[in-house]
């Protein structure tokens, strides 16, 4: 098997991150698809790394999680500040970029 | 080229993550996605722990799936689980779009990288030489550390802004019991407390509105969670009195693409409850009635 | 110094070469303009603490430059006749490419003169001001401008150059400006300033012209520059000559009031009295006849233009005259004497080197007993409620004794009373109008003659009016005297009045100006189509005439408060011969109808076409808005389309 299916499947659940991004309307789910695409780069950075026989890669990916690690911190924080105030945790009802 | 045993391994995981993440695209409540979201960390990390990277597989499991997974679902909790989508989509075609697009992505990249040429990858072994915790340490705190600190710092200020994003100040004292009792005879209203459920001899009744003396249910009397989750029974059956008309106590289904209707007929309201403006009252007030 | 262009032909090497570099005192001249400069930004930067001292530092700041001013003469005496003219270089001003123009002095007899004119009348206005404005809440701002235009005054006079002569110029036409308007509260007030502006515009556009036909033929825009090339290049350069003499004489007219653009002089009277008396009799108003004297050299080789020079002095000094009969306002009927009075100095400096030195002399005299009468006009105004109706003033001889006796003293000297300044001075113009050849002897000394005597008419008016006859006061009237602070500078200036002319002659201030203007001994050699005693008893003759019918009708008759109907010349004159009217048919109206054919064309051309791109643009960018939904998942779809787009481009170009 080669290990460009690794690849394959990264982007796979890359484009299917992106798609929840776009499609959903909640936004937890919404918060959802993004970890799911910064997980699918790690899974590409992991597999090159074991194409170049180097750790480089994983080291990355390592600081992807921890970036993603706090992101998700004061993302859901966001979410939780916009349900109290508006209750509802939908990004359609959060429409204050037009006026 | 892999060994056998990865390969199977890999036609196994890599499908069922990708149905996993389709689960996030379709699922129609917030927790089944956040659980086929942790199936498809879980099946990450297996695949990590396949390719060499030990380290990182572990921290997958255990960050991902372990931490943050869970902090998703605390939220879902305290957000709601009927928190769901809204009923009506604003953007019709906008979803067709985005699918569209979504797909052209992957496919433009999958045919950009798939004419990427390789050289042979080196065996696991040869990059792990040293050990792949030991290895990565050295790299973290190496060529890597300058990295490391700052994402440190952006621990530490991430930990900082949600503390100030979560934190509510409360505007007013937390009343006591005996403010709220006063309050409840000076304003007129449920003097007596909030009704309890109905209780009957064939049924737990928490799920179960009590019944008026006119023989309409009460929702005054059932918690709001549980119509959020159409977990309701339905009175009607309590209320004919005719024991051969046993239905399924449940209403409402996980497909129900409606935002739940309380479980009750809309004709059957009682009382002037408002559930949104004294929500965070409520439960409070229940608890010291019952 | 100039360094000019090779390829002019007439360029003048070492053009500057006859005016000594400045020695002793003079190189500290700049401090002419530095003093009143400073003060002005004094007086408007610092506000509150200076209001009440500031005018007494800017009159001191006032005198200063007029003992800087006497040092200078003082040190010019001493100097040989030949040496006296020195040049003080203060900084490059405008070194472009080869063409280099360097701000600097030239302190010879003629700016001199001017320097002490203008410092020691206006430092005697300065503190009359003191009285004058004592009691207005803005005399800081007052004083401010006051030094503003002695700082362009003296500039405009000791400018090396004519453009930094420009400088000076628009400087005190600013200050004009600034102090014809400075009760501006009152909308004809503002409006005067405006009109005194505009029309000075007009001038300034036509020196503006002439410094850049002179760059343009002589490559060279210093005074001594210019004053070579046009010596030498005389003849060849007739025609621009001409031109520039025009530009120069439409400059002259603008500043001086002179006909064809007066008519802003007689509004000017709007400011207080001191701006009227220092600005618009003493100094800024011969400014246009500073600048003639000043090119003589390229009038000397234009003789059209000097001619033109001439004529237009001629036609303003009888207009002028006639006006003064007919105005009742005290200080418009002094304006309209003032516009006569600078008229004969055209026409002296018109005549050629006969009559330069004597403009310059008229000019001088004229500053103290026109500056001395204004004042007077001021402290009349003052004890009578700032009213300026002579109709109803009256024998006010017996309640303001020193008024009347300074106003006597510029009365007689401007009529030519024997032996006071105006004899000399005026004289002088008469008898060199009567020099020359063929018709224009006889119409030119005829006109100064009579107008001698038209002069003498309507300044006996204007004084048996005010002091003289019966009292035809308002009933809450009280006359008194002014303070001291504004007698004194009168008195001062009414010994001027008396003296200064006869001083002068008798100091040889002819033959002291002869090397800037060219030698007036040129007059000795031409001897007057009349003799010299016809000349002069005619127009005693004529002066006499004039005091008596004057007598006859405004002392011994009685004058009627309201204004008589009077004759058709009455009446023209009254309106000033319909300038206004004139200006408005010839300028205004045809303006209007340029502005409205302008403005329909705007409007229905410009602005539906840019009025229909907006509606296009409008459209366009409202269906565009709808995209901006508001929606973030819109424009994560943007962002990812966008994405999706750079890949395929990034895709097709690589396959």
């Amino acid at each position: 098997m080669s290990l460009m299916n690794y690849v394959y499947l990264a982007i796979v659940l890359f484009a299917i991150g992106a798609a929840t991004v776009l499609v959903r309307r909640n936004a937890i789910i919404v918060f959802m698809g993004i970890e799911l695409m910064l997980n699918a780069v790690n899974l590409a950075f992991v597999t090159f790394a074991r194409m170049n026989g180097s750790l480089d890669g994983q080291a990355v990916a390592l600081f992807v999680m921890v970036v993603a690690a706090a992101e998700v911190v004061v993302g859901l924080a966001i979410i939780m500040t916009i349900h109290r105030s508006r209750r509802s945790a939908s990004v359609d009802d959060a429409n204050l970029l037009k006026l | 080229m892999t060994g056998t045993a990865e390969a199977v391994l890999f036609w196994i995981a890599g499908p069922t993550m990708v149905l996993g993440a389709l689960g996030l695209v379709f699922a129609k409540r917030a927790v089944y996605a956040a659980l086929s979201m942790a199936l498809v960390m879980i099946l990450l990390g297996i695949v990590y722990l396949t390719q060499g990277a030990d380290f990182l597989g572990v921290i997958q499991i255990f960050v991902y799936t372990g931490a943050v997974m869970m902090l998703f679902l605390f939220v879902i909790m305290l957000v709601g689980v009927d928190a769901s989508d809204t009923t009506i989509d604003s953007l019709r075609a906008h979803k067709w779009f985005a699918l569209v697009i979504a797909v052209g992505l992957g496919l433009l990249l999958a045919s950009s990288l798939s004419r990427a040429v390789f050289a042979p990858p080196p065996p696991i072994s040869q990059m792990n030489a040293d050990g792949n915790v030991a290895g990565l340490a050295s790299l973290i705190f190496g060529e890597y550390v300058w990295v490391f600190e700052l994402t440190s710092a952006l621990l530490i200020t991430a930990a900082l802004a949600a503390m100030v994003l979560a934190h509510r100040e409360r505007l007013t004292p937390k009343p006591t019991q005996r403010e709220w009792s006063r309050r409840r005879v000076h304003e007129n209203r449920n003097v007596a407390g909030l009704p309890a459920p109905g209780v009957y001899a064939r049924h737990n009744a928490v799920d179960t509105p009590a019944l008026l003396p006119d023989g309409t249910p009460s929702e005054l009397s059932v918690s709001r969670v549980l119509a959020a989750r159409h977990q309701l029974s339905t009175p009607e059956r309590y209320s004919s009195a005719t024991p051969g008309e046993a239905e399924p106590s449940a209403v409402g289904s996980p497909d129900d693409d409606a935002r739940p209707d309380r479980g009750t007929d809309p004709g059957t309201h009682v009382g002037t409850d408002d559930a949104r403006g004294r929500g965070p009252a409520r439960g409070n007030e229940g608890d010291d009635a019952r | 110094m100039t360094t000019l262009p090779l390829s002019l032909p007439t360029a003048v090497a070492a053009a500057d070469a006859a005016v000594a570099p400045a020695q002793g005192m003079a190189g500290v001249a700049w401090l002419l303009v530095a003093l009143p400069l400073a003060g002005a930004a004094l007086l408007l930067l610092v506000r509150r603490p200076l209001e009440r001292v500031g005018p007494i530092i800017a009159t001191v700041l006032s005198w200063g430059s007029f003992v800087v001013g006497a040092i200078l003469l003082v040190e010019m005496i001493g100097r040989s006749p030949e040496a006296r003219a020195q040049h003080l270089t203060l900084f490059s001003w405008l070194p472009v490419g080869t063409f280099s123009l360097d701000a600097g002095m030239l302190i010879d007899q003629l700016s001199v003169t001017f320097v002490l004119l203008i410092t020691f009348v206006g430092s005697l206005i300065h503190v009359y001001s003191l009285g004058y404005m004592a009691h207005d809440p803005d005399r800081r701002k007052f004083f401010a401008f006051l030094n503003l235009f002695v700082a362009a005054m003296l500039l405009l006079v000791t400018a090396d150059s004519y453009l930094l002569l420009y400088v000076g110029w628009e400087g005190v036409g600013l200050a004009s400006y600034l102090l014809i308007g400075f009760w501006n509260w009152n909308p004809p007030y503002a409006s005067a300033a405006n009109k005194a502006f505009i029309a000075n515009r007009i001038g300034d556009f036509g020196l503006g012209l002439a410094i850049m036909a002179m760059f343009a033929t002589f490559g060279t825009v210093t005074i001594t520059g210019v004053d070579r090339a046009a010596q030498a290049a005389g003849d060849q350069a007739g025609t621009m000559l001409t031109v520039i003499g025009f530009l120069l004489l439409l400059g002259a007219c603008g500043k001086s009031a002179q006909f064809p653009l007066q008519s802003w002089l007689g509004d000017a009277m709007a400011g207080p009295t001191p701006v009227s008396a220092l600005i618009h009799a003493a100094t800024m108003v011969t400014a246009g006849v500073y600048l003639v004297v000043r090119a003589h050299p390229v009038y000397d080789h234009a003789p059209v233009a000097a001619l033109a020079v001439t004529i237009v002095g001629a036609i303003t000094l009888t207009m002028g005259a006639i006006i003064g009969c007919a105005k009742d306002d005290i200080k418009k009927a002094l304006a309209a004497s003032t516009m006569s009075q600078i008229g004969y100095m055209m026409l002296a400096a018109g005549l050629g080197p006969v009559g330069y030195a004597f403009a310059i002399f008229h000019l001088v005299t004229h500053g103290f007993f026109k500056a001395g009468m204004f004042l007077g006009a001021g402290s009349v105004m003052h004890g009578m409620g700032d009213r300026v109706d002579m109709r109803t003033f009256g024998g006010l001889s017996g309640k303001m004794k020193i008024t009347w006796a300074t106003f006597l003293c510029g009365w007689l000297a401007i009529i030519g009373f024997p032996f006071l300044s105006g004899f000399f001075s005026k004289d002088k113009i008469i008898e060199a109008a009567f020099v020359g050849e063929g018709w224009r002897p006889w119409v030119f000394g005829l006109t100064t003659m009579l107008v001698a005597g038209l002069t003498a008419f309507y300044m006996s008016r204007l004084f048996f009016m005010t002091f003289h006859g019966k009292r035809r006061w308002l009933e809450d009237d009280h006359p008194h005297e002014s303070p001291a602070s504004m007698t004194v500078p009168m008195i001062i200036l009414a010994v001027g009045s008396v003296a200064l002319g006869g001083v002068l002659q008798a100091g040889g201030f002819l033959d002291w100006l002869a090397p800037v203007t060219g030698g007036h001994a040129g007059a000795a050699h031409h001897e007057p189509v009349l003799p010299i005693p016809v000349i002069t008893g005619g127009t005693l003759l004529l002066v006499a005439l004039g005091v008596g019918l004057a007598w006859a009708r405004y002392w011994r008759a009685d004058v009627p408060v309201t204004a008589p109907a009077g004759s058709w010349l009455t009446r023209a004159a009254a309106r000033d011969f319909y300038q206004d009217d004139v200006n408005h048919g010839l300028l205004v109206v045809p303006g209007n109808a340029l502005v409205e054919a302008a403005t329909l064309a705007d409007d229905s051309g410009v602005d539906q076409g840019t009025d229909g791109v907006g509606r296009a643009v409008l459209g366009a960018s409202t269906r565009l808005a709808r995209l901006q939904n508001g929606f973030v998942r819109s424009y994560a779809l943007t962002m990812l389309l966008g994405v999706v787009l750079v890949l395929a481009a990034v895709w097709m170009v690589q396959s």
